[in-house]
């Protein structure tokens, strides 16, 4: 019985192919737009797709649903930015320090954890998350509530400094996404995807066929912490400042999760979509009302997260019949109508 | 430090903890009931706090005289919540579990938002109320009277709370808790025994906040530092379990006064914390929980 | 010369007042078809579940190829060559057939690939290779419950337990079940089988183990059972009891 082509390498093909198209489209797309202010909000909403991804192999794929990632976001973000200001050394090199340290950081909050059952872990999320916020904020080292700003040197690609220039830090984003879409990607049709699918569906039917979860798990926490560390160290470059709130708040944590929310948990596409839909509607909220309009877009958030969760928690992407992977229906690829199995 | 102020602190953080207990108590019945995380229960308690305010304002009336006013209010909107809300998130198909916690954090952020828009970002306060400016003075300890009710009627409630949980209506709840599909063959009907169920939980929140207008800062983002209290309180005392929760309250409130009196104030919550490190390490089910 | 797989030895059980299981020794041969029959509440549930590793006995233990395995949790028991099926089918359902036989083939393997090659191989086995992409919750019951046996058969285990997977089949079904049955143990896999419907198993199986009220009551070919009155009291009563 040779490899013969199914539905499932299909699918993976299909996916990467419109995974290249798309990254295409989108190196080239800001070339014939010199507006500022749309190439950032396009920076903002790739930085957001990639975030949200991160968050998606633990939230969507593993199912440990994360109400505290700014955490990897801050540390990510902080190191990077401690590792430029006081040791000179480059943010393209800090970013990864700043995600190993993230993924470590996640595992160390991953490792009692994880055997919380899903409201109590995310509870405890919020707790760590909120813990941290607090520690940082009165941590002189760190500056404490001053926060760390990274002054502008000169132009480096190295350094990630850029006087006025946004086109390059669309790249950097684009490159973050894609590598994060990618790894969602893998992982998703790796054996721990099939795990956590499994385990999703039943958990003793799963132990049965001797899966450990575990393991599995920590290791989606540290791939999520990583990515969502290097993020932070990237928009830390590109705003040039981090501070206890932008680093850690509980604002940040939801921005980070609501992408894959809206757009579909546990999907591929889902943080894209959503962040594609998301950003620039944030970014529309604070240019219209500006900081008098506080609390308009929480309310919009808050019923955004509700409607979606009850009328269409899948996601976005069910409405381009998307398969969603978190349980709900399968792309009919096949007669979905079953006849009696006949004997081979 | 004289022993007359460490009693005292340790007084105030025993009043705090009542308090603090009466809020987890109202999360952990509905946590207990069926299994949801109510994330919004600190904008619960920021509604009961603003309510006060706003009657307070308009018509001169006292919080300690709002307390049923109040608490029938919240009954109503935990109530509203269920049915609106909640009832919906656990009928969905789909991913249950992720469906409950989204929409009840929606919620919070969307009460939070609304409180931002209508009544702005400032902390308000209520400052001529009947307990404002009194303090209860025993020989050198000084602790001020609108502390020292808040305690005594929240335990009150608790009372309440752990009488009503032991009447037929309480056992219900246990039943539904325990069977939600097997109760209506005997003729309970889930959803008036939810629905009352997280009445009565947003009503001890209502009390809660009603008394802690009386001495607190208000403003919209009040809710989420007592929800994080409530959900380390619970986790300590035991998700679903009423004595735990007034036990933790005042175990909680006592470590955070404490903590307060030997470190920078602005890090009294570090002990909070470093409670809820240690129930996740060695003890998840927490002191009498049945996880 | 015996040349046992399995060995339970002395396995008790009880939940509270309740004793599922009472001093139970049997062994199981190696490549044999082996019944474990007996009226509901018998504790065969609960001795199969012991032998998966989903419970574990009060005392007593079980030995795989001279191993002990009682006690030792599920996935260990898996991973040591016992497979399961579950009573209530327990498909995953948002995957389809071949991700579902996949999750099995990945307690050996951990490529992709691997575990494809070995799961399309499986699911040809069992007749399901028309169905190879179907969603696991739209296939017919009796397609279901040839997914649980794939599913197991994936992990490549050396004794399959198949939990009451005969019970409410038509006889064209069950037909069809009892020859896949005869092809796994061609495969050299030795099966232990659960029912408590006699009469379906009967022409498969090589022994039996009649357990009653926890204990065992009789041991031997299904000849031997069928008139064995102890079996017959435990099952109809005394009445059909022939002296």
């Amino acid at each position: 019985m040779s490899t013969q082509t199914n539905a499932i390498i299909r699918r993976r093909r299909r996916e990467l192919i419109i995974g290249a198209v798309l990254l295409v489209v989108l190196a080239v797309l800001p070339l014939p737009i010199p507006n500022v202010y749309l190439r950032g909000l396009m920076v903002l909403t790739l930085l957001y797709a990639g975030l949200s991804q991160g968050w998606n192999i633990l939230g969507g794929y593993c199912g440990q649903i994360s109400l505290g990632h700014a955490l990897y976001f801050g540390i990510g973000g902080y190191t990077s930015a401690m590792l430029f200001t006081k040791y000179g050394i480059p943010p393209s090199v800090g970013m990864f320090v700043g995600g190993g340290l993230a993924g470590a950081a996640a595992l160390l909050v991953g490792w009692p954890c994880f055997r919380l059952s899903g409201h109590y872990y995310a509870i405890a999320t919020l707790v760590v998350g909120m813990m941290v916020l607090l520690l940082i904020t009165n941590w002189d080292f760190v500056n404490a509530a001053m926060g760390i700003t990274v002054p502008f040197r000169h132009e480096s690609w190295i350094n990630l400094e850029f006087r006025t220039a946004v086109l390059p830090f669309h790249y950097f984003m684009l490159a973050y996404a894609a590598v994060a879409w990618l790894l969602a990607w893998i992982v998703e049709g790796s054996r721990w995807g099939f795990y956590w699918r499994a385990v999703k569906d039943d958990v003793a039917a799963a132990r049965s066929l001797a899966v450990r979860v575990f393991p599995s798990k920590m290791a989606a926490a540290a791939i999520s912490g990583a990515i969502t560390g290097v993020g932070g160290a990237l928009y830390t470059q590109y705003v040039g400042f981090i501070d206890p709130d932008s680093g850690f708040g509980l604002p940040l944590s939801v921005l980070i999760a609501l992408p894959a929310v809206v757009g579909g948990v546990g999907t591929l596409w889902g943080p894209f979509l959503g962040a594609a839909f998301l950003i620039p509607v944030q970014q529309l909220i604070v240019a219209w009302l500006g900081s008098t309009g506080n609390g308009i877009d929480l309310v919009i958030y808050g019923i955004v997260i509700m409607g979606l969760a009850l009328a269409r928690p899948q996601g976005l992407v069910s409405l381009f019949g998307i398969r969603s992977l978190a349980g709900g229906e399968v792309l009919a690829d096949t007669s979905a109508a079953a006849e009696a199995v006949d004997n081979a | 430090m004289s022993a007359a102020i460490i009693v005292q602190v340790a007084l105030g953080g025993l009043l705090m903890g009542l308090v603090y207990a009466l809020v987890a108590a109202g999360l952990s019945l509905i946590f207990g009931l069926m299994d949801v995380v109510n994330f919004a229960h600190g904008e619960l308690l920021m509604l009961a706090m603003y309510a006060t305010f706003m009657i307070h304002q308009a018509t001169g009336l006292d919080p300690l005289l709002q307390l049923p006013l109040v608490a029938l209010l919240l009954f109503g909107a935990g109530v509203a919540i269920y049915r609106g809300l909640i009832s919906r998130a656990l009928s969905v198909r789909f991913n249950t579990g992720m469906v409950q916690v989204f929409v009840t954090f929606g919620l919070s952020i969307f009460l939070v938002g609304i409180a931002q828009i209508v009544f702005g970002s400032d902390f308000r306060a209520i400052n001529d109320g009947w307990l404002s400016n009194a303090n209860l003075v025993m020989g050198q300890i000084v602790l001020p009277w609108s502390q020292v009710a808040a305690g005594l009627v929240c335990v009150l409630a608790f009372a309440a709370l752990m009488l009503i949980s032991r009447t037929e209506f309480g056992r219900a709840l246990e039943a539904t808790r325990e069977d939600r599909d097997a109760v209506a063959l005997i003729g309970i009907n889930r959803d008036r025994v939810f629905s009352i169920g997280w009445g009565i939980g947003a009503a001890a929140v209502g009390i809660a906040g009603v008394m802690l207008a009386n001495f607190y800062y208000i403003s919209p983002n009040v809710g989420a530092n007592f929800a994080l209290i409530a959900y380390v309180t619970v986790a300590l005392g035991g998700f679903g379990s009423l004595l735990g929760a007034l036990i933790a309250g005042v175990l909680v409130g006592l470590v955070e006064a404490m903590t307060a009196l030997v470190m920078d104030p602005s890090l009294k919550q570090v002990g909070i914390f470093a409670i809820y490190v240690m129930v996740l390490m060695f003890r998840p089910r927490g002191l009498f929980g049945r996880l | 010369m015996p040349d046992p797989i399995l060995q339970v030895r002395g396995v008790s059980k009880s939940f509270g007042s309740v004793q599922a299981n009472v001093d139970v020794t049997f062994d199981v041969e190696r490549g044999e078809i082996l019944g474990l029959i007996g009226p509901n509440g018998a504790g065969k549930s609960t001795l199969f579940n012991s032998i998966a590793g989903a419970e574990t006995p009060d005392s007593g233990e079980i030995l795989l190829d001279g191993k002990c395995i009682s006690g030792r949790g599920p996935v260990a028991c898996t991973q040591l060559g016992i497979g399961r099926t579950f009573q209530v089918v327990r498909s995953f359902d948002s995957m389809t057939v071949l991700e579902n036989v996949m999750v099995g083939a990945f307690a050996r393997v951990s490529r992709v690939r691997q575990a494809m090659t070995i799961a399309l191989d499986v699911i040809d086995f069992c007749g399901l290779t028309s169905h190879v992409d179907t969603p696991a919750h739209s296939l017919t019951p009796p397609g279901k419950r040839r997914l649980e046996v794939a599913r197991a058969l994936a992990t490549q285990p050396r004794i399959l337990l198949l939990d009451e997977m005969l019970t409410g089949l038509t006889p064209t079904e069950a037909q069809a079940g009892m020859q896949l049955v005869r092809d796994v143990r061609t495969r050299g896999i030795t099966i232990i089988m659960v029912e408590h419907v006699m009469e379906v198993l009967l022409p498969l199986i090589d022994r039996a183990i009649v357990l009653h009220l926890g204990a065992k009551l009789a041991e031997g070919s299904p000849k031997d059972m069928v008139r064995n009155p102890d079996v017959i009291r435990a099952y109809l009563g005394d009445r059909y009891v022939v002296a």
